[in-house]
């Protein structure tokens, strides 16, 4: 018997708190090689109950990757780059049988992704001096202002982008994201799902505290509710073009008074929106102004 | 079969007899009851019943009087009532009931007992040299006397483990029995410190003699030792308790403590009390939750259920 004939689909898990689980609902959802029936792997639809178990593991991440010297982070996600490089085979080959790219492209896609994990690696440490200053206040007095994370940020993306635009543009907004100290809850768009087990296997051995980055899959329909009106996530990066959901996201994250940034797709960059740079980071920052006395 | 022949304070010999007990079926039945699916009405019934049969407890030695009026506090109104009543408005939820009881320690009792005056809320205190219980008889008693003194309508007392381990049982009936006394008109509830006594018979055992001399609750542990509260044990507790009913008719309470800390675990203690004893032990008069982590866990239950959103501890209280 041909043994290429022995494949068995895999299920493909969830990445919560550094561990890999079933979504608790026990649903999937399958994903077909490009432009067949044939199943490439079963995917977790997860469930709002995943959705908040991500939140919760994010939020006992939160105090130690706030904690962490900007050195580390750099250091941590710098590694991310270095285990890309390790997993750059196994990424090609499903964007290439999932997402009919060739095979040029996808190793495109995934040099934008290392380049993604070096540049913000290096704003790491350098964000803070970058966009912090000394006030000039009449008085004696120091005011100085600094950027200090956001805490939960809650990603999600529009379904519409092919894996070689759509998974450079999901590592670049998380890099950027956690940067700064903060932790994520993502739900990967449909094109970067299958990818999942990749991505979560190079978080995992980065040296990344568990449950800084979550990643979930699933129908956007039915958690984009969840992520925002859920009252402990302080923030939501949604990268799309959709007006309703943008609307559906301002509405209901109103009640915490949720920071919710939006971003145009690739494309929009044209337009004056920026996919990569200090601004990025600047979104999921909270500046804190301190007044310190000086004596005479 | 295990007989225990022990000499009541009138002199009267007594023994206390104690099956064995299955290990492997107390936990393969007491697994059963986390499998229970319990929603909507039932589970939100069954969350403000949780409440109001939770022990607040603070037993720090950081403890200060502040620290004890803020927990009474949060006792009286676990959430604001009118906070909770514009959130509860659309779906018409019964406001939040007050918890049973605030259980401190006996220096503290006057402060809880001023701070819960006229709210029906009862005071707690631990006593005879809690957690470890390693103090001479005379200790214990004042330990008890005091807290007594001072306004606490609730003991929660140590078994001496030292002598069950090694064999005085006569010893901890006698001790238990002294300490009813001196609790007067105040329930005694008996700390067996499950986590100590290493096997499901000596729990059994333990809760035998607890009751014979004189428990009105028995609770499984200080909540200063790993393991605390199990299902499995607590499970070994109630059937003792049960059969206590049928040779007596007197009814004991049962109060697992430390180690629960969800509204889903709270909701399988409720299952198995239930199916064990029957409702008439469903009231914070029999049965209690020694947990104060709880309390916020299930208020982020109900708020989901009021809201549609999901809420945080901190919401509630920072601790």
């Amino acid at each position: 018997m041909d043994k290429r004939n022995l494949r068995v689909p895999k299920t493909i898990k969830l990445f919560i708190g550094g561990e890999f689980p079933r979504t608790e609902s026990g649903r999937s959802f399958p994903a077909y090689e490009h432009g067949t029936q044939k199943v490439f792997a079963h995917l977790c639809r997860a469930s709002r109950k995943d959705f908040r178990n991500a939140v919760t593991a994010a939020l006992s991440a939160r105090a130690e990757w706030e904690r962490r010297s900007a050195y580390n982070r750099a250091q941590i996600i710098y590694r991310m780059a270095e285990m890309t490089e390790g997993h750059r085979e196994e990424m090609v080959s499903v964007m290439e049988k999932v997402g009919g790219v060739s095979a040029r492209d996808a190793h495109l896609a995934v040099d934008e992704v290392i380049d993604a994990f070096v540049y913000y690696a290096g704003f790491a440490d350098k964000f803070s001096q970058l966009s912090g200053c000394v006030n000039p206040v009449s008085g004696p007095h120091h005011a100085f202002t600094t950027p200090e994370p956001v805490g939960c940020v809650a990603m999600i993306f529009d379904d519409d982008d092919g894996a070689v635009t759509a998974l450079p543009t999901v590592i670049a907004t998380m890099a950027s994201i956690i940067a700064s100290g903060n932790v994520v809850t993502m739900l990967l768009p449909g094109a970067v799902a299958p990818l999942l087990a990749p991505l979560a296997e190079i978080f995992a051995t980065s040296d990344l505290p568990k449950g800084v980055v979550n990643l979930l899959t699933g129908h956007r329909s039915e958690l984009l509710e969840h992520f925002a009106s859920h009252m402990e996530v302080q923030s939501i990066s949604y990268v799309g073009s959709d007006n309703t959901v943008r609307e559906k996201l301002k509405t209901l994250g109103a009640e915490n008074m949720k920071r919710v940034v939006c971003f145009e797709s690739k494309d929009g960059a044209q337009n004056g929106d920026i996919n990569i740079g200090l601004e990025r980071i600047a979104s999921f920052v909270e500046f804190k102004t301190v007044w310190h006395p000086i004596g005479h | 079969m295990r007989s225990v022949s022990m000499i009541d304070k009138e002199g009267r010999s007594l023994a206390v007899v104690v099956p064995a007990v299955d290990e492997v079926g107390a936990i393969e039945r007491a697994d059963f009851f986390t499998k229970r699916s319990i929603k909507k009405d039932s589970k939100l019934h069954a969350l403000y019943l949780a409440i109001s049969m939770c022990d607040l407890t603070t037993l720090e030695g950081a403890d200060t009087p502040g620290r004890v009026k803020q927990l009474c506090e949060k006792a009286r109104h676990p959430v604001p009532p009118d906070v909770f009543a514009s959130v509860a408005r659309t779906k018409n939820l019964p406001p939040i009931p007050s918890v049973a009881a605030v259980c401190i320690y006996p220096s503290m009792v006057s402060v809880a007992v001023k701070a819960l005056e006229g709210s029906g809320i009862n005071v707690a205190s631990v006593a005879t040299a809690f957690p470890s219980g390693q103090a001479p008889l005379s200790t214990k008693l004042n330990d008890t006397r005091f807290a007594v003194s001072e306004g606490a309508t609730e003991i929660d007392m140590v078994i001496n483990r030292g002598a069950f381990l090694s064999g005085g049982y006569q010893l901890v009936f006698d001790e238990i029995a002294a300490i009813k006394e001196a609790c007067g008109e105040a329930h005694l509830k008996v700390i067996l410190e499950t986590g100590e006594l290493g096997s499901l018979d000596r729990v059994r055992l333990a809760s035998e003699i607890a009751m014979r001399a004189g428990a009105d609750f028995i609770k499984t542990s200080t909540g200063k030792i790993q393991p605390a509260a199990t299902l499995p044990v607590t499970l070994v507790m109630l059937q003792a308790i049960s059969d206590f009913y049928l040779k007596t008719g007197k009814k004991i309470g049962m109060k697992p403590a430390g180690g629960i800390r969800t509204a889903k675990q709270a909701i399988q203690y409720l299952c198995m009390v239930n199916e064990t004893l029957g409702t008439d032990w469903l009231t914070p008069d029999l049965f209690r939750f020694g947990a104060s982590a709880m309390v916020n866990d299930i208020l982020k239950q109900i708020f989901k259920e009021a809201t549609g959103r999901y809420y945080y501890d901190r919401a509630f209280s920072l601790d």
